[in-house]
């Protein structure tokens, strides 16, 4: 991507050049300790992220898919700073964030925000709206009058589409529709330029999903965000984004252009993810290429994480775990098959 | 004769701001061994439908009106004691999570072998041997070893294979699946429902599926009604309602979803959102949301219009079947 005439002129020193690295999460590992029990020797532990990389740049949608305990929300977790990694590293615009004490991680937090998947859970329900969406603003710019932060407040929500008046209204009072975009309000209270959306949409109705989904796609546009997007559909992935990883078990699979997944899907299973989408067609439904599930990330397998369900594995998947290699449109494919020249 | 007829089905929930009705005459059948889709956003009505069928609507929701005829009995008249040989072994319920189906602290096999001695004069032994059977059917690995689990030792998709084979024990004439896949992954769900499809095809089972998604009732259904509000707006044939769908709403459903086409652009949206049953509009339950909303629309609740086989409630029916009000 090339920056464009109208990006570098409009932007204000120092300019941010669309192709800069915005955030980058390096060789992330993530250990969830379970504890012992009294009987054993060995502890227990889920391990969640075994040595994931990401960069994103300024302006992308980046995508995260995978199935459930895939490690796609943990990833987001670490990067936004709501875990700590057990080891690797996080970098936002240039500086290294995880292990930033409070006070030096503040002005972070205002530039990079969350949105949550159940917009039942995510906003206080003894708060009206207007509290929830006044609250960022207090806190990370204090300087603001009373009528500026009223301001920005109403400003906010008609960008989203939300009716100003809603504000002296509770949660319970909206539809989950109009709740995440209340959500959706309250990510972009603060201005941030980096917005994690943790499956913004999958807990909302088809017709409202769609509404939701061209929401952030006009606050991307108008606003410049980057956006880290996690979903389980690929369909979602394919309408929004621009790069996507692949995450199984914790690792990342394949790392590629949208439109370079789609068309030519490498690693193995990025291709059974695919096969599985459902569409809307007349023809019957069919069982998936690869029968089996995913196993427990407690008890992960030796090797290549994917190699006991994978069509292609040999002797050599079991014992050496694939590195993300780069193929000739840059696409990164953790696969010895693929490697090989076997896929 | 059809396996299940439904007919002018009205379900109604007193609460204190007054009666409201969930489901308005609600029609449709399915025939012996026939795959029916029953779909609509959350609200609309469709596992209200489903609980109607099997008599499981909470107090103080009743039935208010219609007949539900399963082979040749109605079922809204029979008593507590005739619904119990009814339900759990001539139709049988699948629903959307499994964990809060199958009784934690006990192992598959005591359950399953509790359902078939309910239903049947049967042994243990032999009970147990047809639950190893039905475990071999949904394709569950060593199912002798898998009736002494317990639900907590096995995966999302092997609970719900437990759960389809619990629903099949009985050989029942129907299957209602509600939401069933809707909690699992993408992967586990295309087995699951094709899995579902293979068995309801090699049992003769009729199947009943509700879901949100239009994607899997196109490829699991052969006919499909489309809910909005309580109200069937659309029904027919699948292949036709999801190719050439005629009913604003369901062509506004079709229209938002992402695919291949739409990468980048803005989705179709359909504006607002369904309305709860407390202020369902008059005239067409749609039409504030609706395109191609007339004055008439606004007046009077369009009837089912019937265009040769697919049933369409609009007033604008015939107009946009034919293409004049695009």
């Amino acid at each position: 991507m090339t920056p464009t005439a109208a990006t570098t002129t409009t932007m204000t020193s120092p300019a941010p050049a669309r192709d800069r690295v915005l955030v980058e999460a390096r060789a992330i590992r993530k250990v969830f300790d379970l504890g012992s029990h009294f009987l054993e020797r060995t502890r227990r532990e889920v391990k969640a992220l075994n040595d994931v990389s990401i960069t994103i740049r300024r302006g992308e949608s980046f995508c995260l898919v995978g199935e459930s305990g895939c490690g796609k929300s943990t990833l987001a977790r670490v990067m936004m700073g709501l875990l700590p990694p057990s080891s690797g590293e996080v970098h936002f615009d240039g500086t290294r964030i995880d292990g930033l004490r409070h006070k030096a991680r503040k002005p972070f937090h205002r530039r990079m925000q969350m949105i949550f998947q159940n917009p039942y859970a995510s906003l206080n329900p003894r708060r009206t709206v207007q509290q929830t969406l006044e609250e960022p603003l207090r806190f990370h710019r204090p300087d603001l009058s009373d009528a500026e932060v009223k301001a920005k407040v109403e400003a906010v929500m008609v960008s989203v589409g939300n009716d100003p008046s809603w504000g002296t209204r509770y949660p319970h009072e909206f539809s989950g529709g109009q709740r995440q975009r209340i959500s959706i309000a309250r990510a972009l209270m603060v201005d941030p330029e980096f917005v994690v959306a943790d499956e913004p949409i999958s807990a909302l109705d088809v017709s409202i999903q769609a509404q939701v989904l061209n929401v952030m796609m006009d606050a991307r546009d108008q606003r410049d965000l980057t956006y880290l997007f996690i979903t389980h559909d690929l369909s979602v992935v394919r309408h929004f984004g621009t790069r996507v990883g692949v995450m199984y078990l914790g690792s990342l699979c394949e790392l590629a252009e949208t439109k370079t997944l789609f068309a030519n899907p490498r690693h193995p299973y990025t291709r059974l993810l695919l096969s599985a989408i459902p569409r809307v067609s007349t023809e019957e439904m069919k069982p998936p290429g690869l029968p089996g599930e995913v196993p427990s990330a407690m008890n992960l397998p030796s090797g290549c994480v994917f190699h006991d369900r994978c069509p292609l594995a040999e002797a050599r998947c079991s014992v050496d775990v694939p590195a993300p290699l780069p193929q000739d449109d840059g696409t990164l494919v953790a696969c010895h098959a693929v490697e090989e020249g076997r896929g | 004769m059809p396996l299940l007829d439904v007919r002018d089905l009205r379900v109604e929930f007193p609460t204190r701001h007054g009666v409201l009705t969930a489901l308005h005459d609600v029609d449709f059948t399915v025939d012996r061994g026939e795959r029916l889709g029953i779909v609509g956003e959350s609200g609309a009505g469709k596992s209200v439908a489903a609980f109607a069928i099997l008599n499981l609507i909470s107090r103080p929701g009743h039935i208010a009106g219609g007949s539900i005829l399963f082979e040749g009995q109605n079922l809204t008249r029979l008593s507590i004691h005739q619904m119990r040989r009814v339900r759990g072994n001539r139709i049988s319920m699948i629903f959307q999570d499994p964990m809060m189906t199958l009784n934690p602290v006990l192992t598959i096999g005591t359950q399953m072998v509790e359902t078939l001695k309910a239903h049947r004069k049967i042994g243990d032994a032999e009970a147990r041997r047809i639950a190893a059977t039905r475990l071999g059917e949904v394709k569950i690995p060593s199912p002798d070893k898998r009736l002494d689990s317990y639900p907590h030792e096995l995966s999302g998709g092997m609970r719900q294979r437990v759960v389809i084979a619990i629903a099949l024990l009985t050989e029942p004439a129907l299957i209602i699946a509600d939401e069933p896949t809707t909690a699992l992954d993408v992967t586990i769900q295309a087995e699951i429902m094709s899995l579902m499809l293979d068995l309801c095809k090699t049992h003769g089972v009729g199947l009943i599926l509700i879901t949100h998604d239009l994607a899997v009732v196109s490829q699991v259904t052969q006919r499909v009604v489309v809910l909005y509000a309580g109200r069937v707006v659309e029904t027919g044939k699948t292949a036709r309602v999801v190719q050439d769908p005629v009913h604003p709403y369901t062509r506004g459903l079709l229209a938002a979803l992402p695919g291949e086409g739409t990468a980048g652009a803005r989705l179709n949206q359909i504006r607002g959102s369904m309305p709860p049953l407390t202020a369902v509009p008059a005239g067409c339950p749609f039409h504030p949301r609706c395109d191609h909303v007339q004055d008439s629309c606004r007046a009077a609740l369009p009837a089912l219009e019937d265009l040769d086989g697919h049933r369409v409630r609009c007033t604008r029916a015939r107009d946009l079947a034919s293409g004049v009000a695009a």
